[in-house]
Order: C-alpha cells, then structure tokens, then sequence
C-alpha cells in the first residue's frame, strides 16, 4: 500500500447526499476479476450518456475543476459492501474523501487501499462547497500526523479522527494482512483454546 | 456484569486486541461468491499464500448469473469469466465447499448458508457482501467485508474490526393484518433514514420479533444495513433451534445437546447497557413502500410523499433530485399508481415463506397484462419446496413462472435489467438510481404488497 502523509491539492467538490456504492461504480462494471480500470467507470451513470459521451453538468466533466481529493455531501459511500468503490475513487486519482459522514464498510475499504476518510463538521463542509463554487482554485492541506484538515481559503483548520492502528499503517504504508499474518500463533492457540 | 448479546458473542471471538486500535476477530464462516472474491484470491497468489482453513468457507456463485437456462454457458463472455475465475480458484486452492451454477446447493449465498445448516448461533459470520446482516437472525454476529478483508479471512481466518456501538430496538405489540416482516424492516429504516444507525450493531427484540419464524426475522436482519448499521441480531430461541436442527451442517447427537445448552445462554441479560435504545409499536406499522432513492425514504402505502418543506433545508437538492430520478411529485399520494414490473426474490425476500405469501394472494386470481413479473427462488432448496407445497400450480395458474435462483434484479448484473423509466414494485433491497438497471425507478416493498401490484398493475393495498 501506498504511503499517506500530508496532500494539498484542489477539490472536486459533489455537494449530493447520501452517494451510494451502486452510484460511485454501478453493478454492471464489476465483473473484472482485477483492480485496475475502475477509475474509467467511477460515477458512470452521472457521468457518461448512454452513448458513452460526457454530461457536461457533472461535475467530473467540468475542466475547471479536478485535484486529489473529492469532498462530497453527508453519509458517502453508503450501501454495498463493494471495494471496486474505493478502487474507483483511487484510480481515479483521488487520495481523499472529505464528508461529514461515512457509512462504515466505504471507510475500511478505503482505509484499505490508502484512501483517507476525512470526516468534518457540517459547517466546515458547506464552508467548502461555498468556498469552491466561488472558486475552482481552491485548495486544502490535509495533514494526517497532525490529524488536521485545512481550507486554504479561509485558512480556518479542523482536526480529524482516525484509530492511531489505521494512522500508522497509512503513514508506513502497510495493511491489516501484514500483521494478521505476524499473528498466526496468537489464532492456533484461540483455536486450540475453542476445541 | 451484564453483558448485551452481542457482547457475548464478540467476547469469545477475540484473539488479540491492537493496542488503540481495533480487535482482531475470529470467523467461524466464511461465505464467498464470484463477484466479490477473484482480487481477494489473486493477493494470495501474489503473497504466495494458501487458504488458512479452506473448511470453513463456503463458496456459491450467485450475483453475476443467469436465472434462465443455467444448464446453457454462460452467454456473456466478462460473467463467464469471472464464473470460469471463481471454479479455477476454488480448485487451486482446494476448496471443499463450493456450490457452482447448476449445483443443487446453489443458490444466493445468505439463502443457502442457513438453508444447510452453516448458520448457527453464537458464531461470527462474514462475507464480502453488505447484507450478511441476514445470518443475525439467529443469533450471530454477521457483517459485510470487502475484499481486502475477504483476502485477511482467507489467509488468517480473522478480520481487524473496530467494535461498533450497540442499539436495542424494541417492537412491543403485535404486528396488523396484512404487514409483513418487511414492512417492519422498511418502517424502521424511514424512522431512523438510511445512515441513521451507522456505527452501531443492532439488536431487534420485543414481542413482534418474538412472534416471527425464522425467515420473517431473516429479512430483518438483512436490511439492517439500509440504515447504515454494521450488523443485527435476534436473541436465538425455540424457533431458531427448531429451524437449525436436523440440517445437514448443524451439529448433531452430544455436539448437538452440547452447542444447545450454550445457544440458551445467548440473549442479553437483564440491565444489560445498550448505546442506545429505541421503541416501536408494532401496531403502528402499515404495509410500506419507499418513493426515493434510498431505502429510507419510505411511507405507509396510503400516506403521501414528504412535501418540500418538510425536508430539511440541507436535504432538499438531493430530496429533489431524488423523486426527479423518480418522476414523482413531492406531497403526491402513490396508491393506484401504474407499474410496470414486479420482482419477487433476493436475499431481503427469496425465501419459501415470501413465496407461501406471494401465492396466497395470487391464489385464484390473474396477473395485469401489463406487468412484467420475475420470480426468483433465492436457491434450489426453495424452488423444490415451491413444487413440493404445491404454489408452483398455483402460481403458474395466475400467469406467473419461476426464474432460476440467483440475485437477479436485485442489482441487474445479469440479464434482468428493468429499461430506464419503467416502475419496478421490488421485493430487495435497494431503490438506488439503476440499481436495477440504468434508469430503472424501484420502489421497495414487501412480497405482499407486490403481490397485489401484480394482479392490479398498480400500486395497491394488500389488505382490501
């Protein structure tokens, strides 16, 4: 996994509540047997026609907008279980998600493939989105040692949560099948324990 | 102390627990399918791992197939794949347990594991699927994974979780005539909105879910996800270990009287804590329907959609865009709308029972000439005990056939697509934009209320 320690970049933002995996990658795009190339697909059916060409009013096929990190309305990523959401998200080159909520499997998935959740307050969102909409220029630093996120428009900051566990893998780049795999005495014994 | 149930069976699955971090669970199942698995396999073979114990997974392949002429390849060359991908690695890695297309243990994996007895109380149960909530119904703690976790399973038979919260929600009363299981569960998730428990596991309990049978309780628990919670539960009990005896992976003989005695200890005790606690009248619930394109938008079927000044002010864009997608009003009344497809199986409601209550209505009657009805038995064990009670005839007498089972239209990864602009009366779980095809309007209901839609072509209430 990928190493995560500070990003500024420009937003994209998708003020919509309750974005749902179905929306992030539709059903029909994960029939891969890999990870690669959902990226291609992510929001497809708000994104493309039916022909394949780009909606002009999304906001993903607006060249004034783009950067590394999307924010995005309250309760992202809610419904199923599907990783190909945040496979999507990441090939598509976003390294952030920032919302005032999460549903909870989107966030370990995304935690997974070194995707940072930033969860804010409600106000700090709407700041952003305001913010954005006035201008497409706008950049935020998010700062995972420091836990802190900052919307360089205003320069007013807040600070994040994230499981310190969760914090050192991001920062080190490494994942859960890493230490499981260093725990494999600790799972004979729990099972020797049960018989 | 008192311990809640879910604190009792997370307890005795703890292996290690990270230092500020989350606790590393043991799974007792595995259930696996094609969609969800081939990346989670593929990390193996890129660490050059093998299966830790391949007994305890239990492999279908359900979401990305045909429900007609299974018998036939597959026609679609990616689904193909990705099928022909799931038989190579449940070979490679010598799986024992694996239900292909056509196998008479196939069929939607939360249908077929408590069907075979692989669902038991006071396990730990995942799957890389969001509605493993199913298998709470018996006691269990049963989460979706995805596939990253799907990989961890696989190699360690273990899962880094954060422990969740704990909700109680209590149904005190008996439910009305002609409300089902469903409507409860859809009533429920428009009280508390789509991501109104997320965090929490939750406990269903009280009278109502007391007097439900197993599968009733089964499509509780499944939709439990549809307000966002990690998971449900229902305290096991006479009902729940009449159904699991006698199955073929259920213990038996001393194990059987052995897992029984600990089975009885399983239901929270008095003056256990909950993180919260909510209380419902069941008398209160109506056969429900949802208007949106979430599953937390839903009303009694003669209520009418929220007008726009009832939505809060930050929700209304999404409100709006939502019944746009929808082509309904705000404060506009659905009952006797017209409707172009009804879809009765899936994981929420593809079990014997939604069948038993699906014909019973049909029964004597015929379907509306201009709907489109796809009726799909959640596995093999369903279909032959639909002929064996005898509602094949009776179904088919009304004008409606059977489907081969699979998840069908329930997430359209195959061929049962509802076109863009068409009204589906849906028995699954989910009214996202296209989740039933692209452009496909879903409105969520239980068996009941989609049985009467197929008779009369619209929206209709069961219970006149």
């Amino acid at each position: 996994m990928e190493k995560f320690v500070t990003l500024t970049s420009t937003v994209v933002p998708l003020p919509i509540e309750n974005v749902d995996t179905d929306q992030i990658i539709p059903a029909r795009f994960l029939k891969a047997t890999n990870k690669e190339g959902f990226g291609d697909n992510l929001f497809a059916d708000w994104r493309y026609n039916k022909d394949g060409s780009p909606k002009t009013n999304f906001i993903l096929n607006n060249p004034a907008y783009g950067g590394s990190i999307l924010v995005a309305g309250k309760n992202f990523g809610s419904g199923s279980s599907r990783e190909h959401a945040a496979w999507a998200i990441d090939g598509y080159g976003f390294k952030v998600v920032v919302s005032s909520f999460f549903a909870d499997i989107f966030k370990n998935n995304a935690l997974n493939n070194g995707v940072l959740p930033v969860v804010v307050s409600a106000e700090f969102l709407a700041e952003i989105f305001n913010e954005a909409n006035k201008d497409p220029k706008l950049t935020l630093t998010v700062d995972l040692e420091n836990q802190t996120i900052t919307n360089n428009a205003d320069g007013k900051s807040e600070s994040f949560e994230i499981n310190s566990y969760k914090k050192e893998c991001l920062l080190k780049g490494l994942d859960d099948i890493d230490y499981l795999l260093s725990k494999k005495e600790l799972i004979e014994q729990y099972e020797a324990s049960k018989k | 102390m008192s311990k809640t149930l879910f604190d009792k069976i997370w307890d005795a699955h703890v292996v290690s627990t990270v230092e500020n971090g989350p606790t590393q669970l043991y799974i007792d199942r595995h259930f696996c399918h094609e969609v969800t698995s081939p990346q989670a396999f593929n990390g193996l073979r890129a660490r050059g791992l093998r299966v830790f114990r391949p007994e305890l997974t239990t492999m279908t392949a359900d979401h990305n197939t045909p429900t007609i002429d299974q018998d036939k390849p597959v026609k679609d060359p990616i689904s193909r794949n990705q099928l022909d991908t799931f038989a190579k690695n449940a070979a490679e890695f010598n799986m024992p347990l694996y239900y292909p297309l056509g196998h008479q243990k196939n069929g939607v994996v939360h249908i077929i594991g408590p069907e075979n007895g692989f669902t038991q109380p006071g396990m730990t149960i995942v799957c890389g699927d969001s509605h493993t909530s199913t298998h709470g119904a018996f006691g269990a703690i049963a989460f979706g994974i995805g596939t990253s976790e799907v990989e961890m399973v696989l190699a360690t038979q273990c899962v880094l979780q954060t422990r969740p919260k704990t909700m109680r929600i209590n149904y005190n009363g008996k439910l009305g005539k002609g409300v089902t299981a469903k409507d409860l569960a859809l009533y429920t998730i428009s009280k508390l909105t789509t991501g109104g428990a997320t965090g929490y596991f939750v406990e269903y309990a009280g009278e109502a879910i007391r007097n439900m049978t197993m599968e009733e309780r089964m499509t509780v628990c499944n939709l439990s996800i549809e307000m966002g919670a990690r998971g449900g539960m229902i305290a096991p009990d006479e009902t729940t270990f009449k159904y699991v005896k006698g199955r073929e992976f259920a213990p038996k003989g001393a194990e059987w009287d052995k897992k029984l005695a600990y089975w009885k200890t399983l239901k929270s005790d008095e003056g256990a804590k909950f993180d919260l606690e909510l209380d419902f009248d069941a008398a209160d619930i109506q056969p429900m329907i949802t208007y949106g394109t979430n599953p937390g938008m839903g009303m009694g079927i003669l209520e009418s959609i929220p007008t726009i000044d009832q939505v809060d002010e930050a929700s209304r864009i999404s409100f709006q865009k939502s019944l746009d997608y929808m082509g309904f009003q705000p404060g506009e009344q659905l009952l006797g709308k017209p409707i172009d497809y009804v879809f009765l199986g899936s994981c929420t409601n593809g079990r014997i029972e939604d069948f038993r209550v699906f014909a019973n209505y049909v029964k004597g009657k015929k379907k509306a000439d201009n709907v489109v009805a796809w009726l799909v038995p959640g596995s093999w064990g369903v279909e032959k005990q639909i002929r064996e009670e005898g509602l094949l005839d009776i179904l088919t007498e009304a004008g409606f056939n059977l489907r081969q089972p699979g998840c069908s239209a329930c997430l359209a990864m195959n061929d049962d697509k509802v076109p863009a602009g068409k009204y589906a009366v849906s028995t699954s779980n989910r009214n996202f934009e296209g989740r039933q095809g692209p452009g496909a309007r879903t409105i969520l209901a239980g068996p009941l209320v989609a049985a009467a839609a197929a008779i009369t072509g619209k929206i209709t209430d069961p219970r006149v």
